[in-house]
C-alpha cells in the first residue's frame, strides 16, 4: 500500500509547506505529538539543506507499509552539487551548527532508518523511514 | 513509550498537586534519573506530562493541550543535542582507552637501562604532563669505560611530540655501538630530524658523555637550556652551556663540544624545560630555588636528589604539570 505526494523546494516557504504535508501524513497514519514534531523536524533539516545546499530539490512523503508496520517515508532529492564526503558529515561535530545536535546526524536519530546517496556533480537522496509503533 | 514509567510519573505529579510539599518534588527530582536512566528524551519527557495532565484534568481547555505541542517542537532540538553529547563522550571514551594504549607503546618504545657504575652514580625521573610524553631520556654506556646520556625535549606535547621521539630513540639506537663523541652525536641526529619530522616541531637536545679515564664530563647542546654542575670543592652552582642550534632547524648545523672535569661530590644536573620553567600561581619559579633545592641534598644519591627536586617542584604546583618533567643526575664518587 502506498499513498505519496510531493513538495518542490524553491525558497524557504517551501520548507514550511513540506512540514505542514509531513505532518499531516503523519498524523493521519497515526503518529503521536511527539513523533509528529521529530518527523516534522527531520523534513526541517533535509529541505532546508536543499534549499540552502542545492537551491532546489523535492521532498516527497509516502506512506509505507511493510512487514505488517505501517510507517512514513521521506525522500528529499536534488540535482545539486551532492556530498563530497558523506561518511564526514554524518559524523558528530561536523555540522555547521557544531554541538546543537541538529542537522544530518540528528535526522538519523529522529527516524528509524536514513540513507543518503550522493554523486559530486549530480546530486542527492536522502531516504528516511519512521516506523509506527 | 514504556507505559510504566507513565503511569509512576502520573501518581507523582497528581500527588504533588495534591500537597505541593518539598518531599514530592524531591521525588520527582529522583525519579527523573529513571528517565535519563531509559533514555527518555526531553520531548518524550513533555509529552508524558502531557497526557498524565489530560487524564487528571480532562476538561481543561483546548488550547492549553495545543500549548503543550508547541512545547514538545521546541524541545525536539533539545534531545538531540543531548544525544550529540552523549555520544561525543562515548567517543572520547574511546579515544582516552587508544590514549592508554599508546602510552604503553611509547613507555616500551623509550625503555632505557641506567648504567650502573662504581665511578660514577646515577639517577633520573621522567613525568610527562599529559598521558604522552614529549621528552626523551636516553642512555648508553659500555659499563665500565664511559656512560652517556641524551636529555631531549620536543617543543610541544601529547602524541605529535611522542611520535617525534620515535624518531629520535632511531636515531639513537643507529649510534648504540659506537662511542661517539656529543658533537657527533647531535650531528647526526640533527640530519635525521631534518629530514623526517615536519618544519613546525622543534627538539631540543643536551647530550652528556662521562669517560672514567680522567672524569671527564664532555657535552653538547641543540638549543636545550644550560645544565647545572655543582662544585662540591666551593659549594657552587656553574652553568654549563655549548652553542648549537635546535634539532632539525638547518641539515649542516654545527655543535660545539665543551667538557669539564668532575670532582669528588661534584654532580650535574640535566633538566628540561618543564623543571626549569615550573609555573606556580605566581608565575615562573626562580633559578635560584632549584639551586636551593639541589644544595639541601647534595649529599643524597643521584636518584635522591632527581626525586627530591620533582617532591618540592610537584607541591609548588600542586602536581599539575604544565609540562613533562624530565630531570637526569650524574654524581661523581658516591658510591651505595
Ligand atoms: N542536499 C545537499 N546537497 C549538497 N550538500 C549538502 C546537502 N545536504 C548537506 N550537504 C552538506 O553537508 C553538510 C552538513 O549538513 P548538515 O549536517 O545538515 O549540517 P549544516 O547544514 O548545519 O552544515 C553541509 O554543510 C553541506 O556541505
Ligand atoms: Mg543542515
Amino acid at each position: 500500500m502506498e499513498c505519496r505526494s510531493s513538495v518542490d523546494i524553491f525558497t524557504e516557504w517551501d520548507i514550511v509547506a513540506a512540514r505542514q504535508l509531513g505532518r499531516n501524513e503523519a498524523k493521519s497514519i497515526g503518529f503521536g505529538t511527539v513523533d509528529q514534531a521529530r518527523i516534522t523536524t527531520a523534513i526541517s533539516e533535509l529541505a532546508r539543506n536543499i534549499y540552502l545546499y542545492a537551491g532546489k530539490g523535492n521532498i516527497k512523503i509516502e506512506r509505507t507499509y511493510d512487514n505488517n508496520q505501517y510507517g512514513i517515508t521521506i525522500i528529499a532529492s536534488d540535482e545539486g552539487p551532492g556530498i563530497a564526503d558523506v561518511r564526514k558529515v554524518m559524523n558528530d561535530g561536523y555540522s555547521t551548527s557544531g554541538g546543537l545536535g541538529a542537522g544530518m546526524p540528528g535526522v538519523r536519530r529522529l527516524m528509524d532508518e536514513f540513507n543518503v546517496q550522493s554523486e559530486q556533480g549530480v546530486g542527492t537522496t536522502i531516504t528516511a523511514v519512521k516506523w509506527l509503533r | 513509550m514504556p507505559k510504566e514509567v507513565e503511569k509512576q510519573y502520573k501518581a507523582l505529579v497528581n500527588r504533588y498537586i495534591n500537597t505541593k510539599s518539598e518531599n514530592d518534588l524531591y521525588a520527582g527530582q529522583k525519579f527523573s534519573r529513571r528517565f535519563i536512566e531509559k533514555e527518555i528524551s526531553p520531548e518524550e519527557v513533555i509529552g508524558i506530562h502531557k497526557s498524565a495532565l489530560m487524564e487528571l484534568f480532562p476538561d481543561a481547555p483546548e488550547d492549553f493541550w495545543h500549548s503543550f505541542d508547541f512545547l514538545i517542537e521546541m524541545m525536539i532540538h533539545y534531545g538531540l543535542a543531548l544525544q550529540e553529547h552523549q555520544s561525543l563522550i562515548r567517543k572520547q571514551e574511546e579515544l582516552e582507552l587508544e590514549m592508554k594504549i599508546a602510552e604503553k607503546v611509547q613507555n616500551t618504545l623509550l625503555k632505557t637501562r641506567v648504567p650502573t657504575f662504581s665511578d660514577l652514580d646515577i639517577g633520573f625521573l621522567t613525568v610527562p604532563a599529559k598521558q604522552m610524553s614529549g621528552d626523551y631520556i636516553y642512555f648508553l654506556s659500555d659499563d665500565s669505560n664511559y656512560a652517556s646520556v641524551a636529555v631531549a625535549d620536543v617543543i610541544g606535547k601529547g602524541i605529535p611530540a611522542a611520535l617525534c621521539m620515535s624518531m629520535i630513540k632511531f636515531g639513537m639506537d643507529n649510534m648504540q655501538k659506537q662511542n661517539s663523541s656529543p658533537h657527533v652525536v647531535l650531528d647526526v641526529v640533527n640530519r635525521i630530524v631534518e629530514e623526517s619530522v615536519d618544519d613546525s616541531m622543534f627538539i631540543s637536545m643536551f647530550y652528556g658523555k662521562y669517560e672514567v679515564d680522567g672524569s671527564v664530563f664532555s657535552y653538547a647542546s641543540a638549543g636545550h637550556e644550560p645544565v647545572l654542575l655543582y662544585k662540591a670543592a666551593s659549594n657552587t652552582f656553574i652553568e654549563l652551556d655549548a652553542k648549537g642550534l635546535l634539532l632539525g632547524v638547518q641539515p649542516n648545523a654545527t655543535y660545539e663540544e665543551r667538557s669539564v672535569v668532575l670532582d669528588e661530590g661534584d654532580f650535574i644536573a640535566m633538566m628540561t624545560d618543564g623543571v626549569t620553567e615550573t609555573r606556580t600561581e605566581d608565575g615562573f619559579i626562580d633559578d635560584e630555588i632549584i639551586k636551593e633545592i639541589l644544595t639541601t641534598v647534595k649529599d643524597e644519591s643521584a636518584q635522591k636528589i632527581a626525586d627530591t627536586v620533582y617532591q618540592q617542584l610537584g607541591e609548588m604546583q600542586n602536581f599539575h604539570l604544565h609540562d613533562d618533567f624530565s630531570i637526569v643526575i650524574f654524581k661523581k664518587g658516591y658510591k651505595n
